[in-house]
């Protein structure tokens, strides 16, 4: 930490986490389960950078870039949570210290109660085929060289599992369950479109029967008339086999579609996290709100047709730097309620004054607007 | 257009006239516009048949998926396609003005000048080894033989012109020190600096944030009103267009199959395309726990476009026609009036065999809850 007047304190995160926990606890519309699935408390992940100049810097002096920056998360069996943010906002690094493909700089995960946040590679290895994950690129996710079968068995010789009947019976059902066709099994991906290719990848994730799918941004990349269809596979897997799912996008009708609560990003910190009719109906973070009012909708407007901008909150300028985000709440630079006390101290998750129960917003301001 | 190219003193465009071109002709009419490629594998017809026409200040939306040839469309108009490898028949007019076939030097001094380019990916699109300020007055110098200092203001004026801040210290900047939104600012800056008619913007907020997004659109929508440019903007999202565009084009496969105002294609859509994306797009408003209606299967290769009317593979109101219309023969884009046998009507026009009492009916059947193959269980473990 080069930079300790701007590093949230370790008290500040505990406090942050235990009032999560206090939130939450009482809230009935969540999964009947004692113990979360997985569980994510003050996660953060530094990246350190070579400095900026013509030299690297000095080994302790360099630069941190704060791509996430103490979260919590709690996601229970079968549940959707989805995470939405704008590029840069540290939602698919929080993907990756999920699945731990990344190794946290501190916080806490846990994975049915056991602590993963440091656990080695064999430590890992059972909890690696509980916890899948589907990418964004479907061209760059795929290996070229291998058939689709070889594809979606990889996991299961990877964990040297033998189901019954073989793997390849295996890798067709799995074929069949996403969409695809028995005679694809030796195609190879150049052969298939975007949305085929898509469905090969979630092929793959399920192999192992895993209890979490990491999604991050599964249909982006993916046509208009596409996405549709994959968010239902996805809808559907998770319905019959109960898998929970954590779905990373920055389209937030789509997030609305598909998850149950939502976790909105902001520079690293989430800064608003609530039951999804909650968040979308009364969104109570500054953020959320601007967020919402600029998502385009495919309705014509009613009025003059040069009111691009009407009836919306516009923010102003861009995301600051997570090389050296603004001291206390992270939104205020660009922020329509933003006073003194937002420079000074950084906003915990706290519920709003007549907000429901498991709606938190980091906010020194929340309200409806 | 390219920034860097060589200046070539022989094709100065003339000085800029505003008289509109004679007999009520369109301020940019393209007609019967194909464009063919030769391919390692084949002869890909990206554009095929394509009409429409802009007048002055007005926005025309076109929207179709990757490969429905809505950015070559643009190329074409622009004269920016392979010369060699690339066949462009039919005919666009800029103000009664010829452009298929016309030289390399008219295009270039057109380029800039009359009409403009924005690009999707400005870190592409503009060249790192110049600053942005001397990027945009080359663009200027090049049409207007103004001193250097007085271009460089110029592209100072631009800068501040699009919102960006602090525009005499931006000037000297390369693009990579500006962020996604600023340089998209940078790029309709430069394609600006000559006061264009024609703005050609091809998906210019696809890659950025939501936020950022609205604040481009806004600053395209100011630029209009106060130029009167006419603006054919480019993309794949509905909202976006629903948001700036006066007209609409839905493509698909290269072809035309719906046109009309923004207001008629996108409350009462005509072709079953149409009606399909905007039925599986979810909203912030739309029922949550029922799945989607998605557009079944995919795009079709252009190497390989479907017989008759290019959608009917995936189309779903094809029960509703005789067996072989549909994939034998292509329908034409017709207004549904005229086809009628009425006078006038909107130019609401789709491209689509279905009569209007079919479509009436099959629209109220994808609006309504359907009974989708999602329902089916899914079954099967490693065990």
């Amino acid at each position: 930490m080069t930079q300790p007047s701007s590093a949230p304190s370790p008290t500040a995160s505990s406090a942050t986490a235990a009032h999560a926990t206090a939130a939450q606890a009482p809230d009935a519309s969540e999964p009947a389960s004692a113990e979360p699935l997985l569980q994510a408390v003050g996660l953060t992940k530094h990246f350190p950078v070579p400095g900026t100049g013509l030299w690297p810097a000095r080994r302790d002096a360099r630069p941190v870039l704060r791509a996430v920056d103490g979260i919590d998360l709690t996601l229970h069996t079968g549940e959707s949570l989805g995470v939405v943010g704008e590029s840069g906002c540290g939602k698919s690094t929080a993907g990756r210290l999920l699945t731990r493909l990344l190794e946290p700089t501190s916080g806490v995960l846990r994975y049915q109660g056991v602590d993963i946040t440091h656990a080695s590679r064999r430590e890992l290895a059972p909890v690696r085929s509980q916890i899948q994950m589907v990418f964004q690129d479907p061209y760059a996710s795929l290996n070229p060289r291998q058939t689709v079968g070889e594809i979606v068995s990889t996991p299961l010789e990877v964990h040297r599992i033998n189901p019954h009947g073989g793997r390849r019976a295996r890798v067709l059902e799995l074929l069949e369950t996403v969409g695809l066709s028995p005679e694809h099994y030796n195609r190879f991906p150049h052969e298939f479109s975007g949305g085929q290719r898509q469905r090969v990848g979630i092929a793959r994730a399920l192999a192992l029967e895993p209890k979490v799918i990491v999604a991050d941004e599964p249909v982006s990349a993916l046509d208009v008339s596409i996405q549709a269809q994959v968010v239902n596979l996805l809808q559907r897997l998770r319905r019959d086999l109960g898998i929970a799912f954590v779905f990373i996008a920055h389209d937030l009708a789509v997030v609305r579609h598909f998850s149950q609560r939502v976790a909105v990003m902001y520079l690293g910190k989430v800064v608003e996290t609530a039951p999804r009719d909650a968040l979308y109906r009364a969104p109570q973070h500054p953020y959320t709100q601007a967020l919402l009012s600029a998502v385009p909708e495919p309705d014509p407007p009613s009025g003059e047709r040069l009111d691009v901008g009407a009836g919306r909150i516009r923010l102003t300028g861009d995301v600051p730097s997570p090389l050296d985000p603004p001291s206390g709440c992270r939104f205020r630079t660009r922020c329509p309620r933003a006073q003194d006390l937002c420079a000074r101290e950084e906003p915990l998750p706290r519920t709003p004054d007549g907000a429901e129960p498991g709606h938190l917003a980091a906010c020194h301001f929340p309200g409806v607007n | 257009m390219n920034p860097l190219t060589p200046v070539n003193p022989a094709t100065v465009s003339s000085p800029r006239t505003d008289d509109h071109a004679a007999g009520g002709e369109p301020f940019l009419q393209v007609r019967d516009l194909s464009v063919r490629f030769a391919t390692e594998d084949g002869p890909v017809q990206a554009v095929d048949g394509l009409s429409f026409s802009l007048e002055r200040g007005r926005t025309l939306g076109i929207v179709g998926e990757s490969g429905s040839g809505k950015s070559v469309t643009s190329l074409a108009v622009l004269g920016l396609h392979d010369r060699a490898r690339t066949s462009v028949d039919g005919s666009i007019r800029l103000e009664g003005a010829e452009l298929v076939g016309a030289d390399e030097a008219r295009l270039r001094g057109l380029r800039g000048s009359r009409m403009a380019m924005v690009f999707q990916d400005a870190l592409t699109a503009l060249s790192p080894y110049y600053s942005v300020g001397d990027q945009i007055a080359e663009t200027y110098r090049r049409h207007t033989r103004c001193s250097r200092r007085a271009a460089g203001e110029r592209a100072v004026q631009m800068l501040s012109l699009v919102g960006i801040p602090s525009p005499q210290r931006r000037a000297k900047d390369y693009p990579h020190q500006f962020s996604g939104g600023m340089r998209q600012r940078v790029m309709i800056a430069m394609a600006l600096c000559c006061d264009p008619d024609l703005l050609i913007a091809d998906e210019p907020t696809t890659a950025l944030d939501v936020t950022v997004q609205a604040q481009i659109l806004e600053l395209l929508a100011e630029v209009q009103q106060e130029f009167r440019t006419s603006i054919v903007l480019i993309t794949h999202d509905l909202g976006v267009i629903a948001g700036i565009a006066d007209d609409v084009l839905v493509m698909y496969a290269g072809r035309s199959v719906e046109h009309g105002s923004v207001a008629e294609v996108l409350t009462a859509p005509r072709h079953p395309y149409t009606m399909g994306l905007l039925a599986s797009v979810p909203r912030l408003s739309s029922a949550v726990d029922v799945p989607l209606k998605p557009v079944p299967g995919s795009p079709p290769s252009l190497l390989a476009v479907p017989g008759g009317c290019a959608f009917h593979p995936r189309c779903q109101a094809r029960d509703l026609l005789p067996d072989d219309l549909c994939s034998s023969r292509r329908p034409a884009l017709v207004a549904e009036d005229a086809r009628d046998g009425r006078d006038g009507g909107d130019g609401h026009a789709a491209a689509c065999h279905l009569g209007t009492a079919e479509r009436v009916a099959f629209a109220r059947r994808t609006v309504e809850p359907s009974e989708s193959n999602d329902t089916r269980r899914i079954q099967g473990t490693n065990r």
